[in-house]
């Protein structure tokens, strides 16, 4: 039978009835060297020595780019390796992909937006006041036109 | 249970029909779990975004304020700790069970230091009045609304150490877990499920250091 789950599952349908348990429960598991874990652990600490001394270095918009760059470099190290995604099931690289995806949507076209406001058409609205005004508390329907006008601050002053 | 009489075993779920395919499943649950808690931190990273793009000076003026060195400190602890996660996964592969005991009470310290380390930072800035939004009252910085990176600086390092806390709380109980001899070189899932929370607790301030302590 093709369940989802033997779909996803790198050792394909074989393995899934009467098969020998602990044979089976030895699939799919990733024991890396101690070596590779002790590698990336000094690579992760390299790197950040590394962008902390760049950042000292002043490049202007580049001091952003580069502190990305590594950052990028370290999560993936972390990700590949502490993770496993690198000797997993690659679906749950596409798992991953897909968050990182959409986070680069949800903050790139937002950057456009909030970073070319008024390119187009003059912007007409009035900049947000520093302190909200705090209406007072909700009155009955009768006399509630009177009460925030009230409570709006005046313009007479 | 009683149809795999031969074959049954006390952690193999009766709804799977092998421990690999318990295994997939729960590592196919806890990845979207975490495609979920970036997407929840991303709603900060997008907020910070904005709030530097509209204030670049206020942003480098106000993180010149905070200390560069217990920063730094408290990134080389949080990949220390991943890899003493890491390692405590491979002895319990290999059926170390208590070496992994240990890497996982070296893990928990390391959490534990970088609260410390927060917690010092976090009340040197209580004391000055560097703090968000309109509790902020120090005069020491140049800009117009200089409060506006405090306020993601609590926000983005408060959330994190939240986690922090809850994968403090998750290494715990594996720990309990472990001593009462649940894990063996046959099942460690909860652990390695814990090691992938720890690990993007780990990435996210990966990208934290540099957006608040390096702004260039």
């Amino acid at each position: 039978m093709l369940s989802p789950y033997s779909m996803l599952s790198p050792y394909g349908r074989q393995g899934c009835y009467g098969a020998d348990m602990s044979a089976n429960s030895k699939k799919g598991t990733h024991i890396l060297p101690l070596r590779l874990y002790l590698g990336i652990g000094i690579a992760l600490l390299i790197l950040t020595a590394a962008t902390v001394t760049i950042s000292q270095i002043p490049l202007g918009p580049y001091n952003l780019v580069v502190a990305m760059c590594i950052a990028t470099i370290k999560a993936l190290l972390v990700a590949f390796f502490f993770m496993h995604l690198w000797f997993d099931n690659k679906f749950y690289l596409v798992i991953f992909g897909t968050a990182i995806a959409f986070l680069g949507i949800f903050v790139i076209l937002t950057m456009f937006d909030t970073m070319r406001r008024g390119d187009i058409y003059q912007e007409v609205a009035q900049p947000i006041q520093p302190e909200a005004v705090i209406y007072e508390k909700a009155a009955p329907d009768t006399t509630r036109d009177h009460d925030t006008t009230r409570a709006l601050p005046s313009e007479h002053e | 249970m009683t149809a795999h009489p031969a074959t049954y075993r006390r952690d193999l779920l009766e709804h799977y029909s092998d421990p690999s395919q318990q295994r997939d499943s729960a590592k196919l649950g806890m990845w979207i779990f975490l495609l979920t808690e970036i997407l929840f931190f991303g709603g900060l990273f997008c907020a910070y975004a904005i709030y530097r793009a509209w204030n670049p000076d206020i942003f480098y003026n106000a993180h010149k304020s905070l200390d560069l060195h217990l920063g730094a400190l408290n990134t080389v602890v949080l990949i220390c700790s991943s890899v003493t996660m890491a390692l405590a996964i491979r002895s319990i592969q290999l059926d170390r069970v208590k070496a992994g005991i240990g890497f996982l009470f070296a893990t928990l310290s390391l959490a534990a230091v970088f609260l410390v380390v927060k917690f010092f930072e976090y009340s040197h800035k209580f004391h000055l009045g560097q703090l968000p939004g309109k509790f902020y009252t120090y005069a020491g910085i140049k800009g117009t609304n200089p409060h506006l990176f405090f306020s993601v600086y609590f926000s983005m390092t408060g959330l994190h150490a939240l986690h922090v806390i809850a994968g403090m709380t998750a290494i715990s109980w594996m720990i309990y877990r472990a001593s009462r001899k649940h894990f063996s070189a046959q099942y460690y899932t909860p652990v390695e499920l814990t090691g992938m929370y720890w690990h993007l607790v780990d990435m996210v301030w990966i990208f934290l250091f540099p957006l608040l302590y390096l702004v260039g």
